[in-house]
C-alpha cells in the first residue's frame, strides 16, 4: 500500500519538479530513479505497466516541452537501449565477447546514409535520395544487412573463444571503421571522413514535431527489442546460448549444434544493432566514421557489464546509467565548475579562475567515467542487476 | 543381426602417446561396464564414441549409423548420451534449466516460432517443463529443481548430470565414473537407479567405473583395457578370474605397481 502510493507519488512529483526546474540535472535524474523504483516496488503489475507506460508515453514528450534536451536524452538512452540488448546477447548470454559492436551499427547507419541522401547519385548516377518513405523499408533491410553482417563476422570466429575472439572482433571493428573513412575512391561509396549528409529523415504522420516522432520511433523498437530479448531468453534457443557460455563441450554433448547457435547469437544481437543504426542515421541527419570508433563498442560493452551480464533490465539501466552519465551528469558537472571557475569563485583561499587550462574540468569526463566503472567492478561486479533465476512452477504452465 | 553399438579397431594417437590400440567393444542391451587402470584410455574411448575426439583407425557403428565423423550433437540426436568423468553441469543455471538443455535435440521449434509464440511453442515447452519435471522427481531433485546447479551439492549433481543425459531421449546412456566421490550407501542407490532405468526404458548403459564392487554387481558384461588394449571381455565372474586382469590390477613382480603408475603420468 506504502509503495503503491510513492510509485505513483514519486513518479508525479519528479515529473512536476522537471516540469518546475527545467534546467536542473538533478531533478531529472529523481525522475529516472522513481521510475525504477516503480520498477521494483511491490505493487501490481497492471498499475507497474501503467505507471511506466505513463511516464515513458505522455510524461516524457511532456516534459520535452519543458526542456528538449532531456528528450534527445531519452532518445540516445533508447538507442543505446537496444544496442545494450543486442550486445547482451552475444556477450551475456552466449558468453562470446565482442569488442567490435559498433560495426553492426555503423553497417546499418550507412546502409540508410547512403541511400537516404544525394550521395548515392556518386554510384549509381542518378534518382536519389530515395523517398523519404523508403526510410520504413530501410529498417528491415538494416536488420537483414545487420544479421548478414554478424554472420559474416561470425563464420570464421566460430572456433575461437575468449580473448583470442575479443582480438578479431576487435580488429573487424576497426576494419569497418577504416573502410567507412577510406571508401571514397575509387568509387565514393562512404565518402570517407567527411561523412555524408544530408540524410533523408522519414515522412511523420499528423506533423508530429521529429524530436517527439523520434522518441516515439526509438521506444518503439526498444520496447520490440527488449519483447524479443525476453522471447529469445525464455526459450530454448536462449537456454543454449547460456549452456553455451556456460559450457561449450558439455552443451554440444547435450545436443546443441555449435555453429548455428553461436551464428544465431551473433545475427540476432547485430540485427537490433542494424535496424538502431537505420534511426541513427535519419536521426541524425549526418554520419561520419568518428560517430563509429572503438570507444562506442567499449561503451556499449560497460553498459552490458554494468547492468549486468545477461540480464535484460541489467542492460536497460546500463545503458540508461552510461548515456545519462556521459551526457548530462559530467557534462553538467563540468559547466558547474566551469561557471564557478568564470565566477572567480574562491575556494580555501585560492581563486578558482587561477585554475590552469590543464586542469578544466570538461577533460575530466572520462577519468571520473573510469573511475567508476573501477569502483563498480570492486564493490559489485555482478552488475546494478544481476540475473534472477527465475524460479518455475513446476509440473504445469 | 548387428549389434545396436558396436566398435572396431579403434585407435587413437596422441602426438607419440597411442592411447587406444585397436580396441574393440560392443553391445545389445543392458548395462556393459569398461573397468581398467588410470590412463587406460577409458575416457578417451567415450570421448570417441560421442564425437568429442576423432579416431585415427577404426569405425563406430549405432543402429547402422557410422558415428565416426559425426559432430557431438549428431550423435547425442541419433540416441547417445554422455555423463562426464569431472562432472561439466550448467553451474549458473538452475537443476531445471540444465535438463532443458538436455532436451534440446528434441525441440523442433524454430526461431520464427520462439518469435511468433503461437500455440505450437506453448504447447512445445509445455511438454518440455513436464518432461523436466517427470526427469527431475526420476533421479530424486524435483525439490531442488529452482536450485543453481553450482550450489548442488556433489551427489545431486552427479545424479543432476544422468537426469540432463536422459533428457535427450537417449536408447545408449555413457556414464562416466558416475559414483566418484559418492559413498557406499549413495553408490547403491545410484545403480538401483540405473538397473530401473535400464528395466523401464529399455536403455543401454556403458559405465566406466573404479568401484569394484558395484561394476561386478551391476553389469551384464565388463571390458577390461590397459594401456589402450583390451586385454579381456566377458561377464563379471570371468572377468575377476582372468589373469591378465589381476596383473593388470595388482601389477607383477616384474613390473612393479609403482613404475607403472609412473609411467602412465
Amino acid at each position: 500500500m506504502i509503495q503503491t502510493a510513492l510509485a505513483i507519488g514519486g513518479v508525479g512529483l519528479s515529473a512536476w519538479a522537471v516540469a518546475t526546474f527545467p534546467r536542473s540535472v538533478l531533478v531529472f535524474l529523481l525522475f529516472q530513479a522513481s521510475l525504477v523504483f516503480v520498477y521494483l516496488a511491490r505493487i501490481p503489475r497492471w498499475l507497474r505497466a501503467g505507471l511506466l507506460a505513463l511516464a515513458l508515453l505522455v510524461l516524457m514528450p511532456l516534459l520535452g516541452h519543458f526542456n528538449g534536451y532531456y528528450l534527445e536524452v531519452a532518445t540516445q538512452v533508447g538507442i543505446f537501449v537496444a544496442l545494450a540488448l543486442g550486445l547482451n546477447i552475444v556477450v551475456g548470454l552466449a558468453g562470446l565477447l565482442d569488442l567490435g559492436y559498433v560495426a553492426f551499427f555503423a553497417v546499418g547507419a550507412y546502409s540508410w546514409a547512403i541511400f537516404g541522401s544525394p550521395h548515392a547519385n556518386l554510384i549509381f548516377g542518378g534518382g536519389f535520395p530515395l523517398a523519404a518513405g523508403w526510410f520504413y523499408l530501410f529498417l528491415l533491410v538494416g536488420l537483414l544487412i545487420g544479421a548478414g553482417t554478424g554472420i559474416l563476422l561470425g563464420l570464421p570466429v566460430l572456433r575461437l573463444r575468449g580473448d583470442y575472439l575479443a582480438i578479431v572482433t576487435l580488429g573487424f571493428g576497426e576494419v569497418i571503421r577504416v573502410l567507412a573513412n577510406n571508401l571514397d575512391k575509387p568509387i565514393n561509396i562512404t565518402n570517407g571522413p567527411k561523412g555524408i549528409t544530408p540524410i533523408a529523415r522519414p515522412p511523420v504522420p499528423f506533423e508530429v514535431p521529429y524530436a517527439e516522432a523520434f522518441y516515439f520511433l526509438v521506444l518503439l523498437i526498444a520496447a520490440t527489442v527488449v519483447l524479443v530479448n525476453r522471447w529469445l531468453e525464455d526459450s530454448h534457443i536462449g537456454r543454449a546460448w547460456e549452456a553455451i557460455r556456460e559450457d561449450e563441450l558439455a552443451a554440444q554433448a547435450m545436443g546443441v549444434p555449435l555453429v548455428r547457435t553461436k551464428l544465431l547469437a551473433f545475427a540476432c544481437g547485430a540485427s537490433f544493432a542494424g535496424i538502431m543504426g537505420v534511426v541513427f542515421a535519419a536521426k541524425q541527419v549526418f554520419i561520419s566514421p568518428e560517430s563509429f570508433t572503438f570507444l562506442e563498442s567499449i561503451g556499449v560493452l560497460a553498459m552490458v557489464i554494468l547492468g549486468g551480464m545477461g540480464s535484460i533490465p541489467g542492460a536497460i539501466v546500463g545503458a540508461t546509467v552510461v548515456t545519462v552519465l556521459n551526457l548530462q551528469v559530467l557534462k553538467g558537472f563540468s559547466l558547474w565548475l566551469n561557471e564557478l571557475k568564470n565566477a572567480g569563485v574562491v575556494v580555501l583561499g585560492y581563486n578558482l579562475a587561477d585554475l590552469p587550462t590543464q586542469l578544466e574540468p570538461a577533460k575530466y569526463e572520462r577519468m571520473i567515467f573510469g573511475a567508476i566503472l573501477v569502483l563498480m567492478m570492486i564493490f559489485r561486479p555482478q552488475g546494478i542487476f544481476p540475473v534472477r533465476r527465475r524460479a518455475r512452477e513446476l509440473g504445469e504452465r | 543381426m548387428s549389434a545396436l553399438f558396436e566398435a572396431r579397431g579403434i585407435t587413437k594417437r596422441f602426438g607419440g602417446l597411442t592411447a587406444l590400440h585397436g580396441v574393440d567393444f560392443s553391445l545389445d542391451a543392458g548395462i556393459a561396464s569398461i573397468i581398467g587402470p588410470n590412463g587406460a584410455g577409458k575416457t578417451t574411448l567415450f570421448n570417441i564414441f560421442t564425437g568429442l575426439y576423432g579416431a585415427d583407425e577404426g569405425a563406430v557403428t549405432f543402429r547402422g549409423h557410422a558415428l565416426l565423423g559425426l559432430r557431438p550433437d549428431r550423435i547425442t540426436a541419433l540416441g547417445i548420451c554422455r555423463t562426464f568423468q569431472n562432472i561439466r553441469l550448467f553451474a549458473n543455471m538452475t537443476a531445471f534449466e540444465n535438463v532443458l538443455v538436455g532436451m534440446h535435440a528434441r525441440v523442433s521449434l524454430g526461431l520464427l516460432d520462439v518469435l511468433v509464440r503461437g500455440p505450437r511453442f506453448r504447447h512445445t515447452e509445455g511438454v518440455l517443463h513436464a518432461r523436466a519435471s517427470a526427469l527431475l522427481e526420476r533421479v530424486g531433485l524435483l525439490r531442488q529443481a529452482n536450485e543453481v546447479a553450482r550450489n548442488l551439492p556433489y551427489g545431486d549433481q552427479r545424479r543432476l548430470e544422468i537426469a540432463r543425459a536422459l533428457a535427450s531421449e537417449p536408447s545408449l546412456l555413457l556414464l562416466d565414473e558416475p559414483t566418484a566421490g559418492m559413498t557406499g550407501g549413495e553408490a547403491g542407490s545410484l545403480m538401483g537407479l540405473l538397473r530401473a532405468l535400464v528395466a523401464d526404458l529399455g536403455l543401454a548403459v556403458i559405465l566406466i567405473e573404479h568401484n569394484m564392487r558395484v561394476v561386478m554387481e551391476v553389469s551384464d558384461r565388463v571390458t577390461v583395457l590397459d594401456h589402450g588394449e583390451r586385454i579381456a571381455e566377458g561377464s563379471p565372474q570371468e572377468v575377476q578370474a582372468d589373469t591378465r586382469v589381476i596383473e593388470a590390477y595388482l601389477g607383477t613382480r616384474h613390473s612393479g605397481g609403482l613404475r607403472r603408475r609412473r609411467a602412465e603420468r
